[in-house]
């Protein structure tokens, strides 16, 4: 069973006009400077309400549609309301991984033990997005329709139904759904976002306190994307406009997009080089990052002044002795992974095309000496992506690992690298491996 | 500027006495007074306009929306509201003293009734609450001169029935006055109950002007909120009390009562809208310029201080981190220290180059030495105080049990009542004592309850003296009311400090898991086993505090209240920052650790962290 969710959002101002645009006037008896006059007042009330549709288009989100909607909308997982599997998370240091499902229950899978915990508790409902806390065991974060659930799985108990008292609500007046949340790598701090509050959250999640981050601008926020080395955080907003956090002294840098909002986004290993698209483009735009030396008091990054595009994805046709395919369109989400040497970009499709369906896109990446990016392989139908093998959520609620035998081009670093080291093998016959799609050179 | 730093000279001489070094209390100087005294400035900056809005809220009328401009205009310009503007930049300078003079980084924590009301009855908290009862007042007159009309003045001139013309007291200035000197009363116990005293850390540095900015309409928040709570008991005490100072004043100052129609301590006279108005919005504007100084002390104190690794120059080897790492006092700048190291080691390659180089000449890792030690020692001591509140709460159960009968059927409420000593000299002053004179084990048997068990029960028959065991088990409660423990506070009390432990887990895991790529030398190495042994006591005996009742339950946290509650979660805190403290140091080396020398009962623990099975 197969399908999409249909729900398109209409531009803030046609739906302000549609409201607004009821002036019954009666003509009997009416002084014609009284039309006049409420005629413009009814034009400015208009204007002004537009005006306050364009500067807080998250109230506007929220006239449009239940929270529900709107985790579907700004959720990374396609059709997440659909779904089966509505969220998944591999730990960052082991072999387990958590996958939310469609009863707002999370099971926990663990090769090496034969339990598995179920978690439920009376406020996950709607689950938007799972992740592990770095540099722990046991803590998994869970973004919900209401709060912030922190969970403590003991990963030595037997027991298959850990009790509610293992999970702390956090819950933020206003801060309701969370759409994403982010750990820190250093495992402190915790970020969330909601679309329908302007302010981003940074949870101290031990002492259940914490500091909204608010800027003018923008609504909401919607996607949260942490850089490996702890030095930035993207977020992005529902309006084109997304943020840069430098998280020393949480200051931010504006980056207003030209045609929507940025869908989704990642970060290269070492935190220099931002990946993200824009909604309703299909291209990579990339953005670096200087990393200052931190004994400069001020503390802000001297970032770029444009991003470049990376990657044109937009629809090409290749003839394979199946027939043809079409590839590319529209991108839902990005992941790469921890070494930097693959990225995986899920695109959309067409749910009106049968031949359309979305797709998996692999890349091979080398982030230095220089920026590289090749097309690698690509593989059909998946929704929801995360990286460490390649693990793709399927609507049936079925879950594919793809194994990623490739030889690591750089030295492997010990210890620091989050994924589980694989044999390498052999590298995988790339469809168009020859093809160079983007090199860029640094001076 | 000048006054403000003369201002706190004597402050400087008493804690003079106390430290050994002239050169910290330079920097003591340098840092903390400077920064006290522009937090003041500030304040007084921000005077004007919360006033102008004060005097526009006050005088605001919906019928004349102009009027009210204008009047608030020339009011603004007149000579009292100068003079009345010239008093409240006084009772803020003033207020920034008393925070500077009363602030703590580590919280007092009364574990039981009793050592609260010690703490309230304190001269130096009746002082305090004196001062802040005589600010209140004062503000209070002026905001009362600001909103004029029937407030203005306290005595107004009133004709008799004989037609000779004398003054008659005005009871609306009067109850504002009052009003006043309550609200800053009552700010000044909130303050001991809610710890406001108490400056806590904040993990996510930010700039001041942006953190002013968020932590702004919390402020108004709970400045109006606490006004409406204020004015609400102040009228419950004005309604039964009123008349004490009302002909108080009337004699002292030959006034008299005035023919008003209702005198304001009953109920018709209370049930005026505009006067409760007034009430409310004079002591709002009380609070909220009284807290945002309190609030932009706490920002400008906490603000993260960059002290030098090294120095070139000798004079100045006393203002560098490992120097101000290891003095005892003042502990706002070993906080400091900390909190510069945790930060350093985190974010600045180039300073922690400096931690891990080598003197020159010698060779010798002397910056990580002294940092390394000054931060295992914070650990072993904290260690060792869990241990032995582990200790004395695990030998009192098992010393009474083996005692009489009768002293068995208390030994439950025995341990309860026990609390160790504090170890350290960073722990509070108003921890529970052990050997405190109330705590004789004879009334501890008599704030038992009468069980059926018991002798008593039975014997005691006739009414006259069932009234008299009545009134000596009335009095029993009282005592036990006052002298049972509050749950959790002395958990609370053992990390009271913990933020400290905090920075200097992080600090270490931080520079350990640099050392691994940045340490050229290998200082880091010689210490590393008892980095790892020393976090691994420390896991093992937090471990088991939290297996002790009420240590792992959480707090309830209160948004509206602009005391800081970090302390009651420090614990929590403290217990995750050690866990991934650990995880830090085996993800970063993995298994070379194996080659470092543990014991074997540590080993099979790290073990453990390297499975991820912790």
């Amino acid at each position: 069973m197969f399908c999409f969710s249909t729900y398109i959002p209409k531009p803030a101002h046609t739906v302000m006009r549609k409201h607004g645009d009821s002036p019954v006037i009666c003509d009997l008896a009416v002084p014609k400077w009284l039309s006049m006059s409420s005629g413009c007042i009814l034009a400015l009330l208009q204007w002004v309400s537009s005006f306050h549709g364009s500067l807080f288009p998250h109230l506007t989100v929220s006239s449009l549609c239940s929270s529900e909607d709107m985790i579907a909308e700004f959720s990374q997982v396609l059709n997440w309301s659909d779904c089966v599997v509505r969220a998944f998370a591999w730990h960052p240091h082991t072999d387990k991984f958590a996958v939310a499902l469609l009863d707002d229950s999370i099971k926990i899978y663990n090769p090496k033990s034969a339990t598995t915990p179920t978690l439920k508790h009376r406020l996950q409902r709607n689950v938007a997005v799972v992740q592990w806390k770095p540099l722990c065991a046991s803590a998994l974060a869970v973004g919900c329709q209401n709060c912030l659930l922190v969970w403590h799985v003991d990963p030595c108990s037997l027991s298959t139904r850990p009790s509610a008292g293992c999970a702390h609500v956090l819950s933020h007046p206003g801060h309701a759904p969370v759409t994403s949340i982010a750990w820190s790598p250093s495992g402190s701090l915790l970020v969330s976002a909601s679309p329908m509050d302007t302010a981003m959250m940074v949870w101290d999640v031990a002492a259940e306190s914490c500091v909204p981050l608010q800027r003018v601008g923008g609504g909401g926020v919607t996607f949260l994307s942490w850089s490996p080395d702890g030095s930035h955080v993207l977020a992005s907003t529902p309006s084109a406009l997304f943020r840069v956090w430098e998280t020393r002294m949480w200051t931010c840098e504006r980056w207003p997009c030209i045609k929507g909002r940025c869908q989704s986004g990642c970060w290269s290993p070492d935190g220099s080089r931002l990946l993200f698209t824009v909604q309703d483009e299909a291209v990579i735009y990339s953005l670096t990052f200087t990393n200052t030396p931190a004994a400069v008091p001020s503390g802000t990054s001297k970032g770029p002044h444009a991003a470049v595009v990376v990657a044109d994805l937009s629809e090409t046709t290749f003839s394979t002795p199946d027939g043809d395919i079409i590839v590319g369109g529209e991108i839902q989400s990005l992941a790469w992974d921890p070494r930097g040497e693959r990225l995986a970009v899920l695109l959309k499709g067409d749910p009106r095309a049968a031949d359309r369906s979305p797709i998996i896109a692999v890349f091979k990446t080398r982030v230095s000496p220089i920026f590289e990016l090749l097309p690698w392989f690509s593989r059909y139908l998946m929704l929801l992506l995360m990286f460490s093998l390649c693990s793709q959520c399927w609507s049936s609620g079925r879950i594919t690992h793809v194994p990623f035998y490739f030889l690591s081009a750089s030295i492997p670093r010990l210890g620091l690298s989050g994924s589980p080291t694989l044999p390498h093998v052999q590298e995988r016959p790339a469809d168009f491996a020859n093809q160079s799609l983007f090199t860029e050179f640094i001076s | 500027m000048l006054r403000l730093l003369h201002l706190s000279a004597p402050l400087l001489a008493r804690s003079a006495l106390k430290r050994k070094s002239f050169m910290s209390i330079i920097l003591f100087f340098l840092v903390i007074c400077w920064r006290a005294a522009a937090s003041i400035a500030w304040a007084v900056l921000l005077l004007p306009p919360s006033t102008a809005i004060f005097v526009i809220l006050s005088k605001f009328s919906v019928l004349h929306p102009i009027q009210t401009i204008s009047e608030c205009f020339s009011m603004l310009t007149s000579a009292t509201a100068i003079f009345s503007f010239i008093l409240l930049c006084g009772v803020i300078i003033m207020v920034g003293f008393l925070n500077f003079e009363y602030y703590t980084v580590i919280p007092t924590i009364a574990c039981s009734k009793i050592a609260l009301f010690g703490q309230l009855l304190h001269p130096r908290q009746l002082v305090n609450s004196l001062v802040h009862c005589i600010m209140g007042m004062i503000v209070a007159w002026c905001s009362a001169v600001t909103i004029g009309f029937r407030y203005e003045t306290l005595g107004h001139p009133c004709a008799q029935t004989d037609g000779y013309h004398q003054m008659c007291l005005n009871e609306y200035h009067l109850i504002l006055l009052l009003g006043g000197a309550f609200v800053g009363f009552s700010h000044s116990l909130l303050g001991v109950i809610h710890n406001m005293n108490y400056v806590s850390f904040h993990t996510v540095q930010q700039y001041k002007y942006l953190r002013f900015k968020g932590c702004l309409p919390l402020v108004v928040k709970c400045s109006a909120t606490q006004a409406l709570y204020s004015v609400r008991n102040f009228i419950v005490v004005y309604y039964f009390l009123g008349y004490i100072p009302r002909t108080w004043i009337c004699k002292t100052l030959n006034l008299h009562l005035g023919s008003s129609a209702h005198p304001l301590d009953s109920i018709a006279g209370l049930l005026d809208l505009s006067l409760l108005y007034h009430l409310w919005i004079s002591a709002t504007f009380l609070l909220f310029t009284w807290y945002i100084t309190l609030l932009l002390f706490r920002i400008f104190l906490t603000e993260g201080y960059s002290f030098p690794v090294q120095s070139s120059f000798t004079e100045d080897a006393d203002h560098c981190l490992p120097k101000v790492l290891t003095e005892k006092q003042p502990m706002i700048l070993k906080f400091l220290a900390l909190q510069d190291l945790a930060l350093l080691s985190q974010h600045s390659p180039l300073r922690r180059c400096e931690v891990f180089s080598l003197s020159q000449p010698g060779g010798h890792p002397h910056n990580w030495n002294a940092i390394s030690k000054e931060c295992l020692s914070l650990l072993a001591d904290l260690t060792q105080r869990l241990v032995a509140y582990h200790d004395t709460v695990a030998t009192n159960g098992r010393a009474k049990s083996l005692s009489s009968g009768s002293e068995r059927k208390t030994s439950s409420e025995t341990s309860d009542f026990m609390s160790p000593r504090p170890t350290s000299p960073l722990t509070a002053p108003f921890t529970p004592d052990l050997d405190s004179p109330f705590m004789s084990p004879a009334l501890r048997r008599l704030a038992a309850p009468v069980e059926q068990g018991s002798p008593w029960y039975g014997t005691v028959q006739s009414p006259h003296i069932m009234r008299r065991v009545k009134n000596f088990l009335a009095k029993r409660v009282l005592i036990v009311y006052l002298f049972n423990k509050l749950p959790e506070a002395s958990s609370q009390a053992l990390f009271a400090d913990s933020q400290a432990h905090i920075w200097a887990l992080e600090g270490l895991s931080y520079l350990v898991q640099a050392s691994f790529s940045e340490d050229q030398f290998g200082v880091v190495q010689t210490t590393l086993p008892s980095i790892l042994s020393c976090m691994l006591v420390l896991q093992e005996a937090v471990d088991r505090h939290f297996k002790l009742p009420h240590a792992s339950s959480k707090p309830v946290r209160s948004t509206s209240s602009m005391g800081d509650s970090t302390y009651k979660t420090l614990r929590f805190a403290l217990r995750a920052t050690l866990k991934t403290a650990i995880y830090r140091i085996t993800t970063t080396f993995g298994d070379h650790l194996n080659a470092v020398q543990l014991s074997a009962e540590h080993r099979k623990r790290l073990q453990q962290f390297l499975e991820y099975k912790e």
